[in-house]
């Protein structure tokens, strides 16, 4: 395991663990959503199973060393089938004051805390906004709650790489694979899948031979520094996850949505075609997409998001798969494009990567506050199919389901993927092709009895398609009549063709599978989630259960329409809890679809649940000490139930602020 | 940007049938107000569609909202009557899926310049092989009369009661900042609208033509100076490419450039002859711009094709890098894209 040439100190304790969740954490220059993946990679191949969690600011390059430019990526690995990110952290990995700042209170109690000590001197503390002379490494505060080890890892990276030749600028760049080094020592990571990492990137692709050299020197020298050390108590082991056994990658969600779509056009001998137009966090759909021409697939940049829409449009109405991706306040410019790919019944895919809203919001920042948005957003009665991938994975899945939909059911698909899912990532169990199943898109080619708008009996219209001789027709945006599709205003008509567009999408219900709760068929409680929700409330369910509580959890992977027995299973359970990372979209339709006095945990912090918030969450259902009130939203991590009163809330921040806590 | 001569029209395969204009007209009413400037154009292109040789089963109109955008309907051949402003991205996505469909945009000046700006701007400068028709009416129709984007100043209508107090666009002046590789002019009711619309269709890439299109009802006698058949000579110059500039009904006047390269009105004969014009060149760039800024009662207004180079269209240059990829790193498969990535076996 242990990089060629090192001889492994014997005598450092080792400690088996079953998981452990580390994060790294530093400036946005400082490298650490690279250092975070490469664990990643090492981790997933070494057999853990894993979950991760890149945070990162909007800016590209906020001002370096201050609290808004830090940039953190958190792991969770384990010898344990894991479905989240993890709550607290049990190893920090600060690269600045900065860095410390912002992560610390997510350590847990006795904790790791490696610090790069070099860059904890005045002007950075000042910089991370710490007061004057006032130095956190110093303070007892944190030295006695955490097992805090300060690294020079700036100095000692400069060490060892003095010999390269290398600038000091170009030398600091390789920081964070000396950071890494150090951590793959402390547990006990081989070093091999980052250095052909490193070679194959900066040697092979970047033709930048001495980069990688450096880059792998330092990477070891971070591992021999912890091996040679005395500083570290002990390393960590974290055995082989007990996963079936086949091929794995590992994979975020928007690396498996790009994989889902070509692979439905494979599956449909179709052409994938995505217009989209730039927007964090959706672009990397557009990127993956763009280096995969040899599948046929065309991207197409679009001026903007509307652009990118009708483009969309255009592309199924010559016959192909027409796919656009986006996030929420993109999603508003397709508003007006996507109802006329709704009139005109038009199979395409629209995938939403929700952030923080409203309006720019946080836009590297995840939520779940676009459904209504995706359900109801339009003018008209304008009814869409709307599917949400619960893990990284399942947006693969997903992704093939909405092209399955849309081109059996000649509609347009909206998938609402997260922040969270599309930058996560966990190991993906790659199926074989002849796994999936595959499905025949069909056009008509016979004249006689064409019509536009007849329906078959899904009330799918056939997709014919120019290049046809005969089929010549015209379609648009205004009312079809019903059979000819030739512009109507007839009053029976519109009437006959709103209820036909809202029959043909509740008519999808027939292929979306019943809803099986996770635990028991009935109980005391049942916790009602959806899209990336769904590793927390399943973690913090299964805790539940363990402890012997009559809860189960169901999860919607169809929201429109939604699954045949939902109103079924709720009926079994005496409560329902509804968690949403906005402030009740889903309880909405929920209380109105089904008349249940479902009770909501709303967060919008930007940041997925916590386990332990909906473990209180569920604590307070069941032991009724709810209340009345329809929501709960955590609070700096807790569940608070003395503040339902916005003003006292808004009276102890500002009597906080007066008392000047600056730092902390 | 190299030029080229124009392409050769493409001729209807042997074995077809050759179609007529009649051939292409829809079995859908004409909806247009008695009148209007759009009878005349869609006669024409009808004839000029016919004549190109194309299919109907191959080819496709898309446009926008607005009077014009009602196009599609009364052709007999695929058609997409889209939302506002959008047609030219709409028939991008069309042209990427299927580039062998003759795809044709019809727009207008508050569709094409106004709502849809954006959009003609990125399609001509990509240069996705269209052919844009934009019905310049000077007005909003189908809303009943509000000033448009190439509204004069001080035009009094429903939305400025005390004379529009914007400036006005010259729309081919907008698509040759544009990078579009074809833009044209042309008149609803002039005799030259056939012969610019087929060396439109004729081009490869992003052909533009504006069309002066008279509203009857909301901005009638619009374009009168360039339509009076009394008149109108004096106030149109008809470009012919290696042609010098001259117009007038007696074809005594010619444009002359200044020694301060400004163009001027000349009368032929005092002093001046044809060899003393500006001679038409449609693939000088500079020379398209000036004619597209010269506009009545300063200066005749040009008619025919400004500018046209030959460059490779968009959704050409994007299929071939699919097979320059497919090439190069072999055609993916499903089985190589799920074996994609860093793939690890667990035993």
């Amino acid at each position: 395991m242990a990089p060629e040439g090192s001889t492994v100190n014997k005598q450092r304790p080792m400690k088996s663990l079953v998981s452990a969740v580390i994060r790294f954490a530093g400036d946005s220059g400082d490298g650490m959503q690279l250092a975070g993946t490469q664990f990643t990679d090492t981790s997933a191949i070494v057999g853990n199973d894993v979950a991760t969690l890149p945070d990162y600011p909007a800016e590209i390059r906020a001002p370096a060393g201050t609290v808004a430019g830090v940039s953190g990526f958190q792991i969770n690995f384990a010898s344990t089938d894991i479905h989240t990110p993890g709550d607290r952290v049990n190893a920090l990995i600060a690269m600045n004051p900065a860095a410390f700042k912002a992560h610390i209170e997510d350590v847990e109690q006795g904790g790791i805390v490696v610090v790069n000590e070099d860059e904890f001197e005045k002007v950075n503390l000042r910089k991370a906004g710490y007061a004057e002379g006032y130095n956190p490494l110093d303070d007892e505060k944190y030295t006695q709650r955490f097992q805090v080890y300060k690294v020079p890892i700036t100095r000692l990276n400069a060490e060892s790489l003095k010999d390269t030749g290398m600038g000091s600028k170009d030398i600091g760049r390789c920081k964070n694979m000396y950071a890494l080094g150090l951590i793959y020592w402390l547990y006990e990571r081989p070093l091999d899948t980052t250095e052909k990492y490193l070679t194959d990137y900066f040697a092979k692709k970047k033709k930048l031979p001495q980069v990688a050299e450096a880059n792998i020197k330092a990477l070891r020298a971070g591992f021999y520094f912890g091996e040679t050390t005395e500083m570290f108590a002990s390393r960590y082991h974290i055995g082989k996850a007990a996963v079936s056994s086949g091929k794995y990658r590992k994979i975020t969600g928007n690396e498996a949505i790009a994989i889902g779509l070509v692979a439905a056009g494979k599956l449909c001998d179709k052409q994938i075609i995505f217009c989209g137009y730039p927007i964090t966090p959706a672009s990397t759909i557009l990127h993956s997409l763009a280096g995969m021409r040899n599948y046929g697939v065309k991207t197409f940049q679009a001026e903007d998001e509307i652009a990118a829409m009708a483009a969309t449009i255009g592309v199924a109405y010559a016959g192909q798969i027409g796919v656009t991706g986006t996030s929420g306040p993109g999603l508003c410019l397709k508003s007006e494009a996507l109802n006329l790919a709704i009139m005109t019944e038009l199979p395409l895919i629209v995938v939403n990567v929700q952030r923080g809203g409203p309006s720019t919001g946080l836009p590297t920042k995840t939520e779940q506050s676009d459904l209504l948005q995706a359900l109801w957003g339009r003018n008209g009665d304008s009814p869409l199919v709307v599917l949400a991938p619960q893990s990284p994975a399942d947006c693969f899945d997903i992704a093939i389901e909405a092209v399955r939909i849309a081109t059996q059911h000649m509609l347009p698909v909206l998938i609402l993927s997260d922040g969270y899912l599309a930058n996560g990532s966990e190991p993906w169990r790659v199926p074989s092709a002849d796994s999936l199943d595959k499905f025949e898109v069909k056009h008509p080619t016979k004249s006689e009895g064409f019509h536009t708008y007849t329906r078959d009996d899904k009330l799918a219209r056939p997709w014919a398609i120019p290049g046809t001789p005969e089929l010549q027709h015209r379609i648009g945006g205004l009312e079809k009549a019903h059979i000819t599709g030739n512009v109507s205003y007839d009053d029976e008509n519109h009437q006959l063709m709103t209820e036909l567009r809202a029959a043909k999408v509740a008519r999808v219900a027939d292929d979306v599978p019943a809803l099986e709760p996770h635990g028991d068929r009935s109980g005391d409680l049942l916790v009602l989630g959806w899209g990336g929700t769904y590793g927390t409330i399943t973690t913090a369910v299964d805790r539940a259960r363990a402890e012997g509580k009559k809860v189960s959890a169901a999860h919607l992977r169809y929201l429109n329409p939604l699954p045949k027995n939902l109103g079924e299973v709720i009926k079994r359970f005496k409560k329902v809890l509804i968690p949403e990372l906005n402030t009740g979209q889903l309880r909405i339709i929920v209380r109105g679809k089904f008349l249940v006095d479902a009770r909501g945990l709303n967060k919008v912090q930007g940041k997925p649940f916590l386990v332990e918030e909906i473990t209180q969450a569920i604590d307070l259902m069941l032991e009724n000490k709810w209340g009345d009130r329809e929501f709960l939203m955590p609070h700096h991590q807790a569940l608070s139930l003395d503040d339902q009163d916005l003003n006292a809330r808004l009276a102890a921040i500002s009597q906080a602020a007066s008392h000047g806590e600056s730092e902390g | 940007m190299t030029t080229a001569t124009p392409n050769a029209p493409t001729s209807p395969a042997s074995h077809l049938p050759v179609l007529t204009a009649k051939d292409f007209a829809s079995d859908q009413d004409v909806r247009w107000c008695p009148g209007c400037g759009d009878y005349a154009i869609l006669n024409q292109v009808r004839k000029v569609v016919a004549k190109l040789g194309n299919r109907k089963e191959s080819t496709v109109f898309v446009s926008g909202i607005g009077c014009s955008s009602r196009f599609p309907y009364y052709m007999e051949t695929y058609g997409f009557h889209s939302i506002h402003g959008r047609a030219p991205a709409l028939a991008t996505g069309v042209k990427i899926a299927n580039p062998d469909l003759d795809v044709w945009v019809v727009t207008g000046d508050g569709d094409g310049l106004s709502i849809g700006g954006n959009h003609l701007i990125h399609t001509l400068r990509r240069n996705v092989n269209l052919k844009i028709m934009l019905f310049n009416n000077r007005i909003y129709g189908l809303t009943k009369g509000q000033y448009s984007p190439t509204s004069e100043e001080g035009k009094k209508t429903p939305s400025s009661p005390m004379g529009s107090i914007d400036m006005p666009l010259s729309a081919c002046s907008v698509a040759l900042a544009s990078e579009a590789s074809f833009v044209a002019r042309a008149i609803d009711v002039d005799k030259d609208l056939p012969n610019i619309l087929e060396q439109a269709g004729q081009h490869k890439g992003s052909a533009f033509v504006e069309i002066y299109q008279d509203c009857n009802v909301f901005n009638h006698h619009a374009f009168e100076y360039a339509t009076n058949k009394d008149s109108k000579e004096e106030h149109l110059v008809r470009l012919e490419h290696g042609k010098p500039m001259v117009f007038g009904k007696n074809k005594d006047k010619g444009i002359f450039l200044d020694h301060r390269r400004k163009p001027r009105v000349v009368e032929l004969g005092k002093g001046l002859t044809e060899d003393d014009l500006l001679v038409h060149d449609m693939h000088d760039e500079s020379l398209a711009y000036m004619l597209s800024r010269m506009s009545y009662p300063e200066f005749p207004e040009p008619v025919g094709v400004l500018y046209r180079i030959a460059d490779d269209c968009y959704e050409d240059l994007l299929t071939k890098q699919v097979t320059d990829a497919i090439e190069s790193r072999g055609e993916g498969t499903l089985e190589s894209l799920l074996n994609s990535g860093e793939v690890y076996e667990v035993a």
